[in-house]
């Protein structure tokens, strides 16, 4: 691309450059969403096609009435994630998100362990009554809660 | 009777919207037709109109008057004033008649002021922003409307969601508003110079400032946006790839490379069609953005209500106006006659690239936010986060930062490597001397690594273009270049120690007890209840002391609010000049212990300060441009009355 170009040459000179970088970058993401994604999990898709230990996934579900025991450190917590087909165990060190109640929505970013335990770095719980994760819109239905309340008896 | 004379303000706006657009069509078609005198008063009086209806709306918020729907389900009585008002744009309708009063403010501006360009230019420039604005009037009169009036009036509102009472956040949509929407006007002047085949230097002179004033609203919305995330939400981290963070960050790319581009179009008559491109492109996004954020499709304390309808509702404009604009562009493109020539190595050619690598980062940033929708439309749930963001875009946000450090010390049009050897080598020998120390002397991963070296180097060579010449002489634009570049070092050295260097103590314990955290040691001293106006809290009361420094309070609480009711966490910070340590508590467990959660972030402030620098840095380019031309302007009028008196002498 030297001052010797035509201006019509060095334009397409430019436009090829812009192309290639932008085709490139595209297909750089493509590549890199193909693997770094977190695919949403219920914890019936684990019990049936359980993701490989960690593989960083979140897992979506009602947190079990009477499953929130704390440890003896204090901050680590351990739960039960079902989804009325089956039942996740969950351990999470840190502050728990404001409203995370038992028998109420969460979603957790983390890994499985390899002894199917899942380790939690994050909860996303609900907020207030207008605002959920989006994941959980469609689970708290009513059907939904059936399930779980005879799962649970 | 206040949210009706707003109503009949926002029709009668909409209304001359309609006139507006059509006198312009009327005015491109034919230079002489009567209409087209119209389109500049319509613009301004719609721009007053649209004023009034926002005072309406944030005056029935003010008294709080409940029989307005709006105000009963988003405010209540007992809110602070400041909560009350802003709670008027906390909420979707009240947020689009910000959007639209914005617009038409900006509208009213350019139709009052600017007479640099050919008229017919103006009247396009006009229709297309009229043309947009109808767009935003339909949606907000018949689906959103903000003055709605309830049939029994309730005794109490709803209230506000607790995370968003909170002063920072009460300006920040309309500080992201201001520059999302100020793009509009460079969308318009990109489609009435491109209809009227007008791509001309003068043209992107025009453009110019509104890109500026956009981008600098954008910078500090984002750095606030980023601020506020951090201290609210309690999780330490100032940037989480969320998707509502990247619909303001890609407008904020795409104005970056625009703003770049523009400066090409005016200084050297080049990138001529790229910076159309960039024009819709930019605007695009600000829409895009407004989609992703309104239409609740995504998870976010931003998605004010679901609801299909609105969403469906702005999709249909996003692809009316992109789509438009897209089709004007292929049209209209191929007469767009190719620009000046410039070498590689000149600021022209830096500038290719810094405009390449925003395009391709924009891209990246556009994909990884999309992906999960269209899983979506296959029945696969996704989410993407930093293990995508990150090192993705830094592939394309590393060099671009190499080219930072010699652009700005180039010539235009072309350039001998030999003449900037000295500043660029000084320049990057820091960068490298920093890399091999970091290296060696701690366990740094990568990217912080690379980050740390080149804002280094990126800050030295910020101020080599201030070498050999004289500061007092130097026009203001060249500072504000100067400070902006400097912004992105400081931030970006903020980013990278904070990544790199920070440490963090989970722990639960009793009254009296004390814990570490890096440099610092933390005393928790007792837990009280405390109240505000509309919640009641648990505040931990900590002493802090950072190695042999005195002793500083530390008091940070879990808050409950009763309407709506709702916990939020607020957290301690402690600032020094290198860092903040910042302190969240938690429940209490069952033996009486409290939990915390401390982290000590070296440098983290000098995040926002960088962002502060960079909008700092725009404003005294915007300053420098906006003198310039005043000055033009009084030279002008001068030359017009000389040439009346002469005219006068010889008759």
């Amino acid at each position: 691309m030297s001052t010797g170009l035509k201006p019509k040459h060095q334009r397409l000179v430019l436009i090829s450059i812009a192309l290639v970088a932008l085709i490139g970058a595209s297909l750089l993401a493509a590549y890199a969403l193909s693997n770094q994604a977190d695919y949403f999990y219920v914890p019936a898709d684990i019990a049936v096609n359980p993701p490989e230990a960690g593989q960083a996934i979140r897992l979506g579900g009602m947190v079990e009435v009477g499953s929130i025991t704390t440890a003896q450190d204090g901050i680590t917590t351990s739960f039960i994630v079902q989804d009325g087909v089956a039942r996740v165990p969950v351990q999470f060190a840190g502050i728990l998100p404001d409203l995370f109640v038992e028998g109420s929505g969460v979603v957790a970013d983390g890994r499985m362990d390899a002894g199917g335990t899942f380790v939690a770095d994050n909860l996303l719980a609900k907020h207030d009554e207008n605002y959920m994760p989006r994941e959980l819109a469609g689970m708290e239905t009513a059907e939904m809660r059936e399930a779980m309340e005879a799962s649970l008896e | 009777m206040i949210a009706e004379i707003g109503l009949v303000a926002l029709w009668l706006a909409a209304a001359l919207a309609a006139l507006q657009f059509i006198g312009a069509l009327a005015g491109v078609r034919n230079g002489e037709a009567d209409l087209a005198a119209l389109v500049r008063p319509a613009a301004s009086l719609q721009a007053a109109l649209c004023g009034i209806a926002f005072v309406a709306l944030l005056w029935v918020f003010a008294i709080t008057d409940l029989s307005v729907k709006l105000v009963a389900s988003n405010s209540h009585s007992l809110k602070p004033m400041i909560f009350k008002l802003s709670g008027a744009w906390g909420n979707h309708e009240g947020s689009m008649l910000l959007w639209i009063t914005v617009m038409a403010v900006a509208g009213g501006a350019i139709a009052l002021l600017e007479r640099r360009l050919p008229e017919k230019t103006m009247l396009a420039t006009l229709g297309s922003q009229a043309f947009v604005g109808l767009g935003f009037y339909a949606f907000l009169l018949l689906s959103s409307n903000p003055f709605e009036r309830l049939a029994e009036t309730p005794v109490e509102g709803n209230g506000l969601n607790p995370l968003l009472q909170d002063v920072g956040l009460a300006f920040h949509p309309p500080t992201l508003y201001i520059g999302y929407v100020g793009l509009s006007v460079a969308f318009s002047f990109a489609v009435g110079a491109l209809l009227t085949r007008q791509v001309t230097p003068e043209f992107a002179k025009v453009m110019r400032p509104w890109v500026l004033g956009s981008w600098i609203f954008l910078t500090i919305g984002i750095t606030a946006g980023s601020y506020w995330a951090y201290y609210e939400l309690g999780w330490g981290g100032w940037w989480f790839w969320d998707p509502v963070e990247n619909a303001s960050l890609m407008p904020w790319l795409a104005a970056t490379a625009l703003l770049h581009s523009a400066s090409v179009l005016a200084a050297r008559d080049a990138l001529r069609t790229w910076t159309i491109m960039l024009g819709v492109i930019a605007f695009s996004m600000s829409m895009l953005g407004t989609f992703l954020v309104r239409s609740g499709i995504l998870t976010s304390v931003h998605a004010f209500a679901v609801d299909p309808e609105r969403g469906s509702f702005i999709l249909g404009l996003l692809v009316l106006y992109i789509g438009g604009a897209l089709a004007v562009f292929a049209l209209r493109a191929g007469t767009v006659s190719e620009g000046k020539r410039f070498a590689l190595l000149s600021r022209e050619g830096a500038l290719v690239v810094n405009n390449i690598a925003l395009s391709a980062i924009l891209g990246i940033v556009l994909l990884g936010t999309l992906y999960p929708l269209l899983t979506e439309a296959f029945d696969v749930r996704v989410s993407v986060g930093p293990p995508y963001f990150n090192p993705v875009g830094a592939i394309f946000f590393l060099p671009m930062l190499l080219v930072l450090i010699v652009g700005p010390l180039l010539r235009w049009r072309s350039d001998k490597a030999a003449r900037i050897k000295l500043p660029v080598l000084i320049a990057l020998a820091a960068g490298l001397a920093v890399l091999v120390l970091a290296a060696l002397l701690s366990e740094i991963t990568i990217l912080p690594l690379l980050g740390l070296a080149l804002s280094i180097a990126v800050g030295i060579a910020s101020f080599m273009p201030l070498r050999g010449r004289s500061l007092r002489r130097l026009p203001l634009a060249v500072w504000g270049m100067v400070f902006a570049h400097l912004g992105v070092a400081v931030a970006l050295f903020g980013m990278s120690a904070d990544s790199a260097f920070q440490q963090e103590r989970l722990v639960a314990i009793a009254i009296g007890d004390v814990t570490q955290v890096g440099p610092w040691q933390a005393r928790l001293n007792s837990v009280t209840p405390v109240a505000g106006p509309n919640w009641t809290a648990m505040q931990a009361n900590l002493t802090v002391q950072h190695g042999e420094t005195g002793e500083r309070a530390a008091n940070p609480q879990s808050r409950s609010f009763w309407s709506p009711a709702t916990e939020t966490s607020e957290v301690a910070l402690i600032t020094r000049w290198n860092g903040q340590l910042y302190v969240a508590v938690g429940n209490q467990a069952a033996d009486g212990r409290w939990q915390l959660r401390l982290w000590w972030k070296p440098f983290v402030t000098w995040i926002w300060y960088g962002g502060l620098i960079i909008a700092f840095g725009g404003t005294l380019a915007l300053i420098g441009r906006l003198t310039t031309d005043l000055r033009r302007r009084a030279a002008v009028r001068k030359g017009a009355e000389r040439r009346v008196d002469a005219a006068e002498l010889q008759a």
